[in-house]
């Protein structure tokens, strides 16, 4: 069974019949090429194929593709420039040396963008709360901690030990 | 891909009832969290049922006479974000936030949090707690079901073909005057299942206990509350002894189980201990001195 569904990927309009059974995870990896998102745990534990819809990150593997009808998603294709140019957050996890083996990283550069982008300041266990859904079996999330936070920078930060600490 | 047969889709209460009475075999789904991954590797075909169209269904709001009313579709995210629960039944919203990660608390909501029936389903102790009524609706009426009465075993709660959950209704007196505090103990502090869920209650006179409610998940095959150690502490003086014999009478309404996360030794052991910690912070909370 296919259902007519009208949604955007990284600003490109779509207007496609969709498999009832697909996940919007196969939809983008299997039929539009954003191979971006990865398919980890399958389960909505590891957040490698999360994507933004709407801005808000979510598991793409536990979300069904005819859910994205009206909705604009963003995958990491659509982060950097159109002239190839790195966005801050990316170039905050490259600074950082945050990416290993880069399987976690799509899902974790599109969560930080939501954060930057909400403009709200968070401290550092926020930060932490906030990546909690991003599993990194390279074991780097110190580097990704700091990488977030610098994508933060000019937030006040209320952590002591925080490199962004400015005092009261 | 998922093993779905068909997917039908309401954009109102009215719709879906009348959708439903005709095809009461459709399985309802909201945000998916539970319902697609238990789909992962089901041989018999479904038919799902989404309410996500249904945006009434998402609103939170305080009622005329006081009553927190929870729309059953409201996210976990948004109800850690909601002013009125972090306002009056701040249990809730340290609950919402101990649930799954970020992305799955974005999606996965209250209502089918408590639908899916698991003992450790992080809304269910607090929801216990505060004695929250779940309101179900038909196409031939509504009702109104506590919650002690919904949950019936281990995966199963109390709606017949044809039932949805709109509501979560907590009244004022099961809030007002209170002061609580929610644990949840697992062995990590995100993307965890609880090994125990403890949310306690407690109003005070004076120096005195004037009513205590203890809300457990994982502490039996289905969520539960502690009634001998409630009972017992009406009226007495708030003291650390007090408090430890509340901890040590919450074990016995227990039916705790060894499982691969905890035996039920364990689990006995964290109910007396994290019922005596969550006590001593509600009791704070509800404007008492801190017990030393």
């Amino acid at each position: 069974m296919f259902k007519r569904i009208a949604f955007s990927v990284n600003g490109k309009a779509f207007n496609i019949e969709v498999d009832i059974r697909e996940s919007l995870l196969e939809l983008l990896r299997n039929h539009l090429g954003y191979t971006g998102a990865k398919k980890g745990c399958g389960v909505g534990e590891c957040g490698a194929c999360s994507v933004l819809i709407d801005g808000v990150p979510t598991d793409s593997c536990i979300y069904l593709a005819v859910w994205a009808d009206g909705k604009e998603i963003t995958t990491i294709e659509g982060v950097a420039s159109k002239s190839g140019e790195l966005s801050a957050v990316q170039k905050a996890y490259v600074e950082e040396g945050a990416v290993q083996c880069g399987f976690c990283t799509p899902g974790l550069v599109l969560t930080t963008t939501a954060l930057a982008e909400s403009g709200k300041e968070f401290t550092r266990e926020e930060l932490k709360r906030e990546l909690s859904g991003h599993l990194c079996r390279c074991t780097g999330y110190q580097s990704i901690l700091k990488a977030a936070e610098k994508s933060l920078e000019g937030h006040i930060c209320t952590c002591v030990d925080s490199p962004h600490y400015k005092g009261k | 891909m998922y093993n779905i047969t068909g997917y039908y889709e309401a954009d109102t209460l009215a719709e879906a009832t009348a959708l439903l009475a005709e095809k009461p075999k459709l399985e309802l789904i909201a945000g998916g969290t539970d319902v697609l991954i238990k789909m992962h590797g089901k041989a018999e075909d479904t038919e799902l049922f989404s309410l996500r169209k249904i945006k009434s269904l998402e609103i939170i709001r305080k009622a005329e006479d006081g009553t927190i009313v929870i729309g059953a579709m409201a996210t976990f995210a948004r109800v850690f974000k909601d002013p009125i629960i972090r306002e009056m039944i701040p249990i809730l919203t340290e609950a919402a936030i101990s649930m799954g990660g970020p992305q799955i608390r974005n999606i996965a909501t209250i209502g089918g949090n408590v639908c899916s029936g698991a003992t450790s389903g992080d809304s269910a102790s607090s929801l216990f707690a505060l004695n929250a009524r779940l309101k179900i609706l038909n196409s031939l009426g509504e009702r109104l079901v506590p919650i002690q009465e919904f949950y019936l075993g281990p995966g199963k709660v109390a709606l017949k073909p044809g039932d949805i959950l709109t509501e979560i209704r907590i009244s004022p007196e099961d809030y007002q005057g209170f002061g609580g505090h929610y644990i949840k103990f697992a062995m990590r502090e995100a993307m965890d299942i609880a090994t125990l869920g403890v949310a306690v209650t407690c109003k005070l006179q004076g120096n005195i206990f004037d009513e205590i409610r203890i809300g457990l998940g994982v502490a039996g095959p289905t969520p539960l509350r502690c009634l001998e150690a409630e009972e017992f502490a009406k009226g007495k003086d708030i003291s650390v002894e007090t408090v430890a014999e509340i901890g040590k009478l919450a074990v016995r309404s227990t039916k705790a189980r060894t499982s691969w996360r905890a035996s039920k030794e364990y689990r006995e052991h964290l109910v007396e201990e994290l019922v005596q910690r969550g006590l001593k912070i509600a009791l704070v909370n509800a404007g008492g001195a801190e017990l030393v």
